[in-house]
Parts: structure tokens; C-alpha cells; sequence
């Protein structure tokens, strides 16, 4: 789950992260009466989605006077803003953060993740915050400097502070920076994160150490143990077909082209996307109905993957194993007859009963597709979108 | 021979109260040996009484006492999994499959921590678990589409491993044993470690190793195969297709910041002399030609 920087920012000041003064605004008016609340002097108007590169589309204006804080809320709420992580549509701003002014003498950044391969998580700097870390990361690997945590010793003070150093704090300012890491390491464990940011974490004009952005990602297993994450959920940021979904147990992400792909595990389900392509094809939606792939599971999915309007063919792959083929066949046609189903279905069944499964297809009377197996079911709805 | 598991396995099943742990205790026990190999059950508060003949215990400790188990499989709901991991570690199991789905990373983190420097196997979590056909099955794969042979099978993926075993009995070619090794972040053996044993094992005269973008197991393996493998591996990645940054499913399988992509992965294993197939159907052709030629 991803949340708000100004979210992420009022979780940090609870670990102790100084963070610059600010407030989260709904409205135009909330903005200014917050910019007026800042008073004068250079303010921050941040829009709030939960993409990053927001600067570089227009989502983040420095502002010197009441008027211009006004102008910039107003043209920033409600406009669809576009960065490299929100695709060409862009995503609709409705949250605002309005900040003060920061006098900035260095941009550094600082990151936090969960490293599969230490087992470990992972504390990473550089001295080159900002707007291009991503280049940076890309094209000059060594300038990003890494920290493994011991899980049981926790984030080491001394550790922090060789990393401040490598980054180029300035040296009266290490504690501060020491500082902040661990209470970002302590955030990060309390609050079961996959991944934080703090880019860029600040030197300012005054001598301080400063959270100036913040990103934070959670793992989502850990929901049952954070009620507070309910209320942080921006359901405006999210897929309403992945939220519909996840709502009836099924894992969905949308995809741009034209056959719907409804198939039980991760695994299985990305290799059928992957055969569609292989075989010219183009999967509108990821789809994994999980484990026990029941009759109203398998009429939600359809529902979701017949919601988009790009959508020219089904393709069913389900091997059942342990689940009988006959159930799982009586579900699909239970389902199709359900939404009306227009549009062609090629269904592959393999697993126990497999033959009933395929006679109950047969005998429904519905135009279903029966295919052999992987090979057979892309090349037959492929052809069934080419036709 | 086989590997991690076969015929002298005894098993515990952790969780044998609940719905899970009942219905694949039972189909376990129905499969080959599994009747003579399931020897306990834990549920804390529930010792003393037995699941169809199998005796619970409250403790894996005392379950081991009795029993003298020294594998373990857990279906335990995902807040109290990672301790169900701790305890069989702490009791002194040796080979602990953890089927359980959706436990916190932190959790793990704390439980792999724990376990460093002990001597147990942690498959899983979130995996099907393990099969030697004809001997054993622990976990929830079906056991019917198996049979005994040659090929060994590592996957981090359920149901795509069902398929790449489906595709060999079409040839008739039977597996030495298969593992999965699932698809969370932090988890326990890794594509490497598996293929190791695989490499040791006298039954194992080929392997198919079946990965998922993200992390970067697949990478460590093949060039661990480069250097050392005797025997021919057929691999496939999943998720060729999948857009970046989104996850598919598993907590696994994310690519993030351009880091293990499919071809990224597919380039590396090729060039470490692992007979690679992008069509997730052609797993089992692709290595019965290798083996013909």
C-alpha cells in the first residue's frame, strides 16, 4: 500500500524526523487560509498523488506572496497531472500540501528497503538528491552508498554516521543526519514498510536536517496489525477494478490490450500473458483468481475483465490440481451465463476430471473454445481476435 | 534417492486443526507412503487428542519427542506463521515447509535472523511444498499428475510448476522430486540451494528450473551452474510481459528500478548454458529434446 507524502511526513515526526511546517488541504480555501496560517515569506504548494516526479510535471510551485500561493492551489487542485509514473492519462490532484519555505544548501538522498538477498533491510544515501536520483542510480551505481542492518542490532548510530559522512553532510550536522536515519529505521520496522524515502533530505541555510520529501510503501500482509492504515487508503489513487477486486479475493491489474486472461496463480497467469504475446496476441488484464477458484469468484472475474470495453476475447487457463475440473468448469459456465457473454471464450482445463470438465463446456450450449493446452489456448484466442 | 525428502521422512503437520491442515494432512496421507510418514500433528491446546489416528501434540517439541519427526509442514494463518517457523527451528526439525501464504516481511526477517547458524531447511513460505513421487508428498500440490524419474523441478511458482509437471508426464517423463520454493521475498532454500542437491543426487539426470521476475535467485543459480552443474537445466521465467513496478500476485514478482526482468534473467541463464524457452508450453519439449540430443 502506498500513502501521501504529507502522510508519510506525519508518520516520520512521530520517529522524531524533523520535517518542514506544513499542511495537508482539501480545498482552494484550505490552501490559503494554511498559507496564511505559514505566514508571509517563501511557501511550498506540493500536489499530493502518490506518483513520484511530481516537480517536473508541474505539481510542486514555490511561491512568494499570498496571491501567487492562491494561483498556484487553484490551478494544482483538480488538474491531471502527469509524470513519468502516472502514464500518459495523468492522475487527478485533489490533495494539496502547503509547506514552508526551506532555505536549501545541499539535496541528499536517502533510501530504505527490504534487500531479498541479505534477508536484510538496507539503508542507501547519496550526495546526489533530488530530482535525478533515478539517473544517478542508473548511471553512476557507485555514487549510491548501502548499509545492511543487522535485524537484531537494529540500525547502529555509528553506521549512520559513516554513511552521513559519505554522503557529505557537513560535519557539525552528522548527528542530526545520524539521527533522522534512525528514526526513519524505526519507522520503517514499526510501521512493516517495504520501501522509504526521504528524497531529498535537506541541508538548509539555518543548520538543520530536514525531511523535505517523503515516501513510504507498506507490506501489505502486515495490514491485520495497523488499523491506522485504513484511514491513510486513498482509494482516488487506485484502480477501481484492482480495488473491486481485491474486494472478492482476486488479484487484477490492468493491462492495454484486447484479451482478457483469467487464470489461477501468479505464476501461471504472467506465463499466459506471456504465451498470448508469444503468439501476436495482446492480455488487457492480469487476473489471478487464487486457489479455490469458486463459481462466484470466477463470475467477479468476468464482471471485471468484461468492465473494459477494450476487451475482444477470454482466455481460461486453470489447472486445477487439486480442485476438481467439473466444479471449476460448472463455475465458468455459471459465470458466462450470468454476464451475457458476447465475446469469445477459449477455455483450457487441466486437472483432475478434466473430461467431465470439457463435456459440462461441450453441453452447455455456450460458445465456449475447448483447448488441448497452453499452446492450443493462445493461438485459438488470438485467432478468435484476429477473425 | 532423492532429495530433501522420501519414504523415511516423518512429518509433523503444524496447524492439523484447521481447515487446511485437516483436508491436506489427509490427501498427503492418501499419497504413496504418506501414511506411515505423517506421524503427529501440533495445534497448542489440542494435544491429547488425534486427527483421523494422527496424534496431536501441544508443542512441536514434545512432538518430536514422541515422534521422532524430523520434517515439519505449517499452515498456520499468516500472524502466527513465523513463530510456527521458530518453534520447529527451535525443537531441532530439520526440514521445515512452510505453505502458509501471506506472513509480513518483517516477520520474516526476524524468523531468518534466528535462524542463522541453525542447521534447519526452511522451504517456503508461501509455496506448495515438496513431492518425491511415489515416496512423499508434503505440501498441497496435486499428487496424480506426478510419477518417479529423472527430472528434478524448482519453481517459485504454484501452479506453473503443476503445468511444467503436467508437460513431462505427456512425455512420460517422470520427476526425482519437485520443490517450490514459493515466491516471497524473504523466504527460505533458494533456486541455488536446491539446485545443489539436485546436482548431488544420483536419481537426477536433468533439471527444469521455473523462475518469476523480480530478485535476483535465477542470476545467483546460473552462474553457480556455469561453474559447477554436471547435469542439463532447462529454465523459464515468467512474466516477460508484466508491466514494471506493479506487483503480480506474489510479493515476488515485482520488478523494480529495471532490476530482474524476464530478459535480463532469460540473457543471464542462457549465457551460464541453461537451455532456455520463452513459451511457458514448450518446458517439457525443450528438455526432452536436450536429453535426445
Amino acid at each position: 500500500m502506498k500513502i501521501h507524502e504529507y502522510q508519510a511526513k506525519m508518520l516520520l515526526q512521530r520517529f522524531g524526523v524533523a520535517v518542514p511546517r506544513g499542511f495537508p488541504c482539501f480545498t482552494v480555501s484550505e490552501a490559503v487560509a494554511a498559507g496564511q496560517q505559514l505566514g508571509a515569506g517563501v511557501r511550498v504548494v506540493k500536489a499530493q498523488i502518490h506518483a513520484g516526479g511530481r516537480g517536473k510535471g508541474g505539481g510542486v510551485k514555490v511561491v512568494r506572496t499570498d496571491a501567487e500561493l492562491e494561483d498556484a492551489a487553484r490551478r494544482m487542485m483538480g488538474m491531471q497531472l502527469v509524470t513519468h509514473q502516472t502514464g500518459p492519462q495523468g492522475q487527478t490532484v485533489r490533495r494539496l500540501l502547503v509547506e514552508e519555505g526551506v532555505d536549501i544548501r545541499q539535496e541528499l538522498y536517502i533510501g530504505m528497503v527490504v534487500d531479498r538477498t541479505t534477508q536484510q533491510v538496507a539503508l542507501m544515501g547519496s550526495a546526489a538528491g533530488g530530482m535525478d536520483i533515478e539517473d544517478v542510480a542508473a548511471r553512476h551505481p557507485e555514487k549510491i552508498h548501502t548499509v545492511q542492518i543487522d535485524p537484531g542490532q537494529g540500525l547502529l548510530p555509528l553506521q549512520a554516521e559513516v554513511l552521513a559522512r559519505q554522503i557529505e553532510v557537513p560535519e557539525f550536522l552528522v548527528p542530526q543526519a545520524r539521527d533522522l536515519m534512525l528514526g526513519l529505521y524505526r519507522a520503517f520496522v514499526e510501521s512493516d514498510a517495504s520501501l522509504a524515502e526521504i528524497n531529498p533530505m535537506a541541508v538548509t541555510g539555518e543548520g538543520r536536517i530536514l525531511a523535505l520529501d517523503a515516501k513510504f510503501n507498506f507490506d501489505d500482509n502486515a495490514a491485520f496489525r495497523h488499523g491506522e492504515w485504513q484511514d491513510w487508503r486513498d482509494f482516488d489513487e487506485e484502480d477501481p477494478n484492482e480495488i473491486a477486486a481485491s474486494r472478492h479475493g482476486l488479484s487484477y491489474i490492468s493491462l492495454d490490450g484486447n484479451i482478457g486472461c483469467l487464470v489461477n496463480g501468479a505464476g501461471l497467469a504472467m506465463a499466459t500473458m506471456d504465451i498470448v504475446k508469444l503468439y501476436g496476441g495482446n492480455p488487457a488484464n492480469f487476473l489471478d483468481v487464487g486457489g479455490g477458484a469458486t463459481t462466484e469468484k470466477v463470475t467477479e472475474a468476468f464482471k471485471l475483465m468484461l468492465s473494459n470495453p477494450e476487451v475482444q476475447a477470454i482466455l481460461v487457463n486453470i489447472f486445477g490440481g487439486i480442485m476438481k475440473c467439473d466444479v471449476i468448469a460448472e463455475g465458468v459456465v455459471a459465470a458466462a451465463r450470468q454476464v451475457h457473454l458476447t465475446v469469445p471464450l477459449v477455455v483450457r482445463l487441466e486437472g483432475t476430471n478434466v473430461a467431465l470438465g470439457k463435456q459440462i463446456l461441450a453441453e452447455s450450449g455456450l460458445p465456449i473454445l475447448s483447448a488441448a493446452n497452453m499452446d492450443d489456448a493462445a493461438a485459438q484466442v488470438v485467432a478468435a481476435v484476429r477473425r | 534417492m532423492a532429495i530433501l525428502i522420501d519414504r523415511n521422512t516423518r512429518v509433523l503437520t503444524q496447524g492439523i486443526t484447521g481447515k487446511t491442515g485437516m483436508f491436506h494432512t489427509r490427501l498427503c496421507r492418501e499419497y504413496a507412503f504418506g501414511n506411515e510418514c505423517f506421524v503427529g500433528g501440533v495445534t497448542p491446546g489440542k494435544g491429547g487428542q488425534d486427527f483421523e489416528g494422527v496424534p496431536i501434540f501441544d508443542s512441536v517439541a514434545e512432538a518430536r519427542r514422541e515422534t521422532g519427526a524430523n520434517a515439519s509442514v505449517i499452515y498456520v494463518p499468516p500472524p502466527y506463521a513465523a513463530a510456527a517457523i521458530d518453534e520447529a527451528v527451535a525443537a531441532g526439525i530439520e526440514l521445515v515447509i512452510c505453505i502458509t501464504e501471506g506472513i509480513p516481511v518483517r516477520d520474516m526477517i526476524q524468523t531468518r535472523y534466528r535462524m542463522r547458524g541453525k542447521s534447519t531447511l526452511l522451504v517456503g513460505p508461501n509455496c506448495p511444498g515438496v513431492i518425491t513421487p511415489g515416496q512423499l508428498k508434503i505440501g498441497i500440490m496435486p499428487g496424480h499428475i506426478h510419477q518417479p524419474g529423472p527430472i528434478g523441478v524448482v519453481s517459485r511458482s504454484g501452479t506453473l510448476t503443476y503445468e511444467a509437471v503436467g508437460q513431462l508426464r505427456e512425455l512420460g517423463l517422470g520427476q526425482s522430486s519437485c520443490v517450490g520454493i514459493g515466491g516471497d521475498p524473504v523466504n527460505g532454500m533458494k533456486h541455488l540451494e536446491v539446485m545443489q542437491r539436485f546436482n548431488d543426487d544420483p536419481a537426477t539426470e536433468a533439471v527444469i528450473m521455473v523462475g518469476e521476475i523480480g530478485g535476483s535467485d535465477e542470476e545467483i543459480c546460473a552462474r553457480w551452474i556455469k561453474e559447477h552443474m554436471t547435469k542439463p537445466v532447462v529454465g523459464f521465467i515468467a512474466g516477460m510481459t508484466a508491466p514494471p513496478g506493479k506487483r503480480m500476485g506474489h510479493a515476488g514478482a515485482i520488478i523494480s528500478g529495471g532490476q530482474g526482468t524476464a530478459q535480463e534473467k532469460l540473457a543471464t541463464m542462457e549465457e551460464c548454458g541453461i537451455k532456455i524457452t520463452r513459451n511457458p508450453a514448450e518446458m517439457g519439449r525443450t528438455l526432452q529434446a536436450m536429453l535426445k540430443g
